[in-house]
């Protein structure tokens, strides 16, 4: 086989793994926009939130340390233990209650009836909160984050891929990190998971309700508050296991928060009210712009990975005004 | 207030679509003006300039623009910051191309470029609307820093990457470079916002004005009673994204001097000009100077309080600045989702009725 033609393997099957990584994220977005029918731009920092939460409690880190030094003249910095992980994790999926139950409370209980909008604005003021209270907690310097995660690439795969060069020699098997495959088998069990639950419980089917319609779900005596604070933290799982993955795999810092913003156009292009259309939009947006990548971008000066997504996303509304996946917009006067 | 009126006395249509319809207002505007272009020139420095006024102004350009497109029109845009970037750049283009010409000329031409962007990214608002469009503009943010970034025809081949705004004068002042006086610089953009705001206003309460709040309040309505969304539409991005190129512009050559278009124009900054209508008031002239105002006093007063008067690290007080401004606009939301302009509204009602409520 020729090289392009082998490298643009390796890079559509690492476009496919990034793209599960974006969908993990996206998945969020989608739970809440459902049931809520709030747009929560704050996905990305809680992700972020997530994981420093994560790694501040495996390490035994005292939360506001910084602050506390600085108010009173201490000179705290760590309690001396350490958490394992899974136990770090059941934690932070407390912590993760906690917060969704903190949001509810404060601030979309008063906001209910508000227009879509400023609903949006009020999430954006949440992730501006959120990343405050998160730096101020845990500090802002980078962290690795390691929860037991195999990394680096798969010999297993390169191996046995390496037939396919037909003798060329400059190929060596296909490249793929095992973080990425842990991601992908992850975030196949959490959609099944999800949908699961969301069409066999007496839970998700309350969840559904609440989609469909407020009032009606309010009328059969369905608690909205309830509800709503289950799909925040259903979010905050999903958002702790995306911060897991991409703070194992590039350390735990405010650049996770920005994922938020690629997880946008996989929004769009899969319709904001799909599970499916997240994982689609995100394995397209992926493979997208890694191949762009790879065949355009050294002619136009790199970094297309910036904005591609997004000018994809673009071109795509203007045909399918509602994504690949979303309900049909139906405007009446 | 200081007033009260008598009776609701107007006659003719003119009187009853003035903007200040009460003498001691339109007064109190013409004081403000004057103050403004008579006495602050004379008794500014460096650190007023620099730390206060010149960003308030520039900011507040920018949030007329953001406001005619959010407020106005209904058409959510993340796209600020790289509207900004175009401003920037074509007035350092201009400004490098044709040293001679005056830099009034070189930022309107800056800003009738944005327009000409603006409307481009803003075609896909006919067939997309809400969240979709929000995420849309995010194509031209991300696009256009990228863009600017990468040809280094915008930056004219320079080594660094980055833009650096040479010495213009205007009449002989130099108002551009590290030698421009504080009024000079001061003086230019208080002209534009001027200009600017009644643009702005003079706009909003015509017909294109009229116009775009029908296809804000609901758009196919509008359709059906004869505005055409394509006109409103467009106009509003070609509006809104003149005034953002002009603050770009400014906000380059006057306020920075030298712009690396990641850093400055990025994201961060398509939300701070959002956050300042918001906090503002959606849909409110007035609104967008208070909100460019609050956002540009909150980080002195924290620093000034925080690290100056409390002693705490710098870091913490920018930690402490997300959380106060995140936290602002949310309470702002819950409390006030009109924003300052409401707030201003209401208190001028209450007092105008005080001490006698019924």
């Amino acid at each position: 086989m020729p090289d392009a033609l082998l490298f643009g393997t390796e890079v559509f099957l690492n476009g496919l793994m990034a793209g599960v990584l974006y969908a993990l994220v996206a998945l969020g977005f989608v739970l809440i926009y459902k049931a809520s029918g709030i747009f929560n731009y704050a996905q990305g920092v809680m992700a972020l939130f997530a994981a420093m939460t994560l790694h501040g409690i495996m390490v035994g880190q005292v939360p506001f340390a910084h602050l506390i030094n600085a108010t009173f003249g201490t000179h705290i910095h760590h309690f001396g233990w350490e958490i394992p992980a899974l136990l770090a994790i059941v934690l932070t999926v407390i912590v993760m209650i906690l917060l969704a139950w903190l949001v509810q409370r404060y601030v979309f209980r008063h906001l209910v009836g508000q227009e879509p909008i400023i609903l949006f604005m009020a999430t954006i003021g949440l992730a501006y909160f959120l990343e405050g209270v998160a730096d101020l907690m845990w500090g802002s310097d980078i962290k690795t984050l390691d929860v037991g995660i195999p990394q680096g690439g798969s010999f297993w795969i390169e191996e046995n891929t390496q037939w396919m060069g037909m003798g060329n020699e400059n190929f060596y098997g296909f490249f793929l990190d095992k973080l990425d495959l842990v991601a992908t088998v992850i975030a196949a069990i959490l959609v099944v998971a999800l949908v699961l639950f969301s069409q066999y419980t007496k839970q998700g089917r309350a969840m559904r309700a609440v989609a469909d319609d407020h009032q009606a779900a309010l009328s059969v005596g369905i608690r909205l508050n309830s509800i709503w604070v289950l799909v925040w933290s259903v979010a905050g799982f999903v958002a702790l296991v995306a911060g897991i993955m991409w703070g194992s795999k590039s350390g735990v810092q405010f650049s996770l928060s920005l994922i938020a913003l690629k997880a946008l156009p996989v929004l769009m292009l899969g319709g904001f009210t799909s599970i499916p259309g997240a994982i689609v939009g995100g394995l397209i947006i992926g493979v997208g712009e890694k191949l762009f990548e790879f065949a355009v971008g050294p002619l136009v000066g790199g970094a297309t990975e910036n904005w591609f997504a997004y000018v994809l996303a673009l071109i795509f509304l203007v045909f399918r005004p509602q994504g690949l996946f979303g309900e049909k917009i139906i405007e009446r006067v | 207030m200081f007033y009260r009126e008598a009776g609701d006395f107007k006659t003719s249509y003119v009187a009853d679509n003035q903007t200040f319809p009460i003498k001691f207002d339109r007064y109190r505007y013409y004081a403000v003006l004057a103050v403004a272009f008579g006495i602050i020139p004379f008794i500014i420095n460096d650190y007023w300039a620099n730390a206060l006024l010149l960003p308030f102004l520039i900011y507040a350009i920018a949030a007329i623009g953001l406001n005619i497109l959010v407020g106005y029109c209904g058409q959510v845009s993340l796209g600020t910051g790289g509207f900004m970037a175009v401003g920037a750049y074509a007035c350092y283009k201009l400004m490098t191309a044709f040293p001679d010409v005056s830099m009034f000329i070189h930022v309107l031409i800056a800003g009738a470029i944005t327009a000409v962007v603006g409307v481009l990214f803003g075609l896909p608002s006919l067939r997309i609307k809400g969240f979709y469009l929000a995420v849309a503009t995010l194509a031209a943010q991300f696009f256009l820093v990228w863009l600017f970034n990468r040809v280094p025809w915008f930056y004219n081949y320079s080594a660094s990457g980055q833009i650096n705004s040479p010495e213009r004068d205007v009449f002989g002042i130099i108002i551009t470079g590290p030698n421009a006086p504080a009024w000079a610089t001061y003086l230019f953009c208080l002209i534009f916002l001027t200009f600017s705001a009644v643009v702005a206003r003079n706009l909003t309460r015509g017909v294109t004005g009229r116009s775009w709040m029908a296809i804000r309040d609901m758009d196919i309505a509008a359709e059906i009673i004869g505005v055409n969304p394509l006109k409103a539409k467009m106009t509003a991005f070609a509006v809104s994204s003149f005034f953002i190129g002009i603050s770009g512009a400014l906000f380059f050559a006057l306020y920075l001097g030298a712009v690396e278009v990641g850093e400055v124009f990025g994201i961060q900054k398509s939300f701070t000009v959002l956050f300042m209508v918001i906090i503002g008031g959606l849909g409110s002239i007035f609104g967008s100077f208070a909100g460019a105002a609050f956002l540009v006093l909150l980080p002195v007063v924290l620093k000034v309080v925080g690290a100056d008067m409390l002693g705490w690290p710098t870091d913490i007080v920018a930690h402490l600045q997300l959380v106060i401004v995140g936290a602002l606009i949310i309470i702002f939301l819950i409390m006030e989702p009109h924003g300052l302009a409401q707030l201003w509204r209401v208190a001028k009602e209450k007092l105008r009725l005080w001490p006698f409520p019924h």
